[in-house]
């Protein structure tokens, strides 16, 4: 099983994303038509036991999460493009490939939560795909294959914390991208306090293809619990660092010695880093599991964005984990104490770690320090920033006591 | 050069749209003027202390002038295993300023920012938006020299 399962990238490069015709051609927009001829019930139980899972990071089941949503007047379909996990780029990929799937996903969200206005929320740094999608909803408006739904683009400003849905929420609105706390779930009270679904790129861009082929077909692609495919982006010390879209059930050690091509200079495999920033760092012993959410969670890892950092023999994790603990105290948003107070810590011992002058206490200190974190940090920013510490610590421990003074 | 009020004005009936607003104000002037954030605040009916901010906590917009050509040098890990660290003290070395700084001709600001999602080809720099691949300390000059 070396090969990639191309769905949502299918017609990569052979069909342009920005005109609808092109997508249409290639049997685009039927999903969408098969919708709005079922009852709305009949559709989220579709899009429900096609066993669909949300890949922006949390894995929830989509269209159980389109099922809480109360009836309401206005409604919102929102899509998150913030895509700020470092390493990741999968929903640019998607946008840039087969935008015209998206917009077909949010249509067909919108038939089944009756709502008539969508947004995509893009990260600040991607200009182009913002004109890119514009041109798209304009092609799918001309041709009629939106009906009344209704999509608008809106920028985000370079906020990874805006990726989280409730700060996505509070950017649209124009304010500061602080996480708001839950419940209320954005399901019953989100944009404009109305109920409004928040999904991911990848997770809209696939309901075309459940629609069309049906949700047991879909069910029956990779791994079980968490079926269909998935877009991995491989980085770091790997020979064919690029995209890949692969049944769920692929396994981690074949994205990094088949599709990636082993290690780079014939140098040997330290470690992996899986999900991004926040994810975990994997030991070789763990590289047979599947990438599926639930086998990840297995090796206490998580499948995350799908970023695949992969280092060589010759990193220095303590080093690369320091540079990390910059990141999460840079995109704290501050609003609470855990988090802000903690990424910073976490920094400052990283740091202290790294330039060789701390000590055993250290090391329990940032231990003590996460647990907190994890249990009392609002939002998942502030849970899942100590993990790369935690997971090092771990699995390549001995490379931290290397560091400690008493060694020195 | 487009007047700031303009610029704001013609968003005013977009809802939330003062993020939107700063963005179109950047696009013209690289960054947000004092004025205009005032002018935006009343716009969009917030507080003028709202309005700041909001523009002060993203880091892709700014409240200070800034140059002609931004240079953001991402540091995310996988550009920095790729060699981050060297790319941003040979552009400093070559432009003679330090990260945060912008050159006396007001013609280069260089920053630092988190992956800007093309880990394709690290390590990445953005050029007003632009993203720059595979660059290395000895390519520094030759890219700067294509801004004029
Ligand atoms: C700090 C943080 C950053 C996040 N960034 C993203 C992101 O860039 N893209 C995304 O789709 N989800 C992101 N999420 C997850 C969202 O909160 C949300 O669960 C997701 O958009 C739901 O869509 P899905 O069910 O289709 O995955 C982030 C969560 C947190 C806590
Ligand atoms: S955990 Fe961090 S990012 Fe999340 S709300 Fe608290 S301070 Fe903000
Ligand atoms: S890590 Fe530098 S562009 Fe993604």
């Amino acid at each position: 099983m070396a090969d990639e399962m191309r769905l949502l990238l299918e017609h990569a490069d052979k069909i342009d994303p920005r005109i609808a015709e092109d997508y249409i051609k290639v049997g685009g927009y039927k999903g969408l038509e098969k919708a709005r001829q079922m009852d709305r019930k009949d559709l989220i139980q579709e899009v429900k036991s096609s066993g669909l899972r949300g890949r922006g990071g949390a894995g929830f089941n989509a269209g159980m999460k389109w099922s809480f949503v109360p009836p309401a007047p206005v409604k919102y379909v929102v899509c998150n493009l913030d895509e700020g996990e470092p390493g990741t780029y999968k929903d640019r990929i998607i946008c840039e490939k087969n935008a015209q799937a998206l917009l077909e996903g949010m249509a067909i969200c919108g038939t089944a939560i009756e709502s008539k206005q969508g947004y995509i929320y893009c990260r600040g740094e991607y200009p182009f795909v913002v004109e890119l999608l514009n041109k798209a909803i304009q092609s799918a408006k001309a041709v009629g294959a939106l009906g009344d739904f209704d999509i608008e683009v809106r920028m985000g400003a370079g906020a990874y914390v805006c990726g989280e849905e409730t700060a996505l929420i509070e950017s649209i609105e124009g304010h500061r991208g602080e996480p708001r706390f839950k419940p209320p779930f954005p399901g019953v009270a989100g944009l404009w306090g109305v109920p409004t679904v928040v999904n991911n790129v990848e997770t809209f861009a696939a309901l075309p293809y459940i629609l069309s082929n049906g949700a047991e077909w879909y069910a029956s692609i990779g791994a079980p619990k968490y079926p269909g495919t998935k877009v991995l982006t491989l980085t770091g010390d790997a020979n064919n660092t690029t995209y890949f879209e692969v049944p769920t059930n692929y396994m981690l050690r074949d994205v990094i010695y088949k599709l990636g091509g082993g290690i780079k200079n014939g140098k040997k495999f330290k470690a992996v880093q899986v999900g991004g920033t926040s994810g975990a760092f994997i030991p070789e012993q763990n590289l047979d599991t599947p990438i599926d959410f639930d086998s990840m969670g297995t090796i206490g890892a998580a499948l995350g964005s799908g970023a695949v950092l992969v280092l060589d023999e010759t990193r220095d994790i303590v080093d690369i984990v320091t540079r990390i603990s910059k990141f999460f105290e840079h995109e704290s948003c501050g609003k609470c104490n855990p988090c802000r107070e903690g990424t910073f810590r976490c920094r400052e011992i990283m740091e202290k770690i790294n330039a060789g002058r701390a000590t055993e206490a250290d090391i329990n200190n940032i231990l003590l320090l996460a647990r907190v974190m994890k249990k009392a940090a609002l939002c998942g920013l502030g849970q899942a920033a100590p993990i790369p510490i935690t997971s090092t610590i771990e699995h390549f421990g001995h490379e931290y006591r290397r560091k400690l003074l008493q060694y020195a | 050069m487009a007047n700031y009020k303009d610029i704001i004005n013609g968003l005013k009936d977009k809802q939330g749209g003062i993020i939107e607003a700063f963005h179109a104000l950047q696009r013209e002037y690289n960054y947000i003027p004092e004025e205009a954030i005032a002018e935006a605040a009343q716009v969009f009916g917030v507080s003028q202390a709202q309005a700041y901010g909001v523009a002060t906590f993203y880091s892709y917009l700014s409240v200070e002038k800034r140059g002609k050509y931004i240079i953001r040098m991402c540091e995310s890990a996988p550009c920095h295993v790729a060699g981050a660290d060297e790319v941003i003290k040979a552009i400093e070395k070559h432009l003679g300023i330090k990260v945060g700084e912008t050159t006396a001709d007001g013609k280069f600001t260089l920053e630092l920012t988190e992956c800007v999602g093309q880990c394709q080809a690290t390590p990445v720099i953005t050029v007003n938006s632009e993203p720059v691949f595979n660059v290395s300390a000895a390519k520094v000059p030759e890219i700067l020299s294509a801004y004029k």
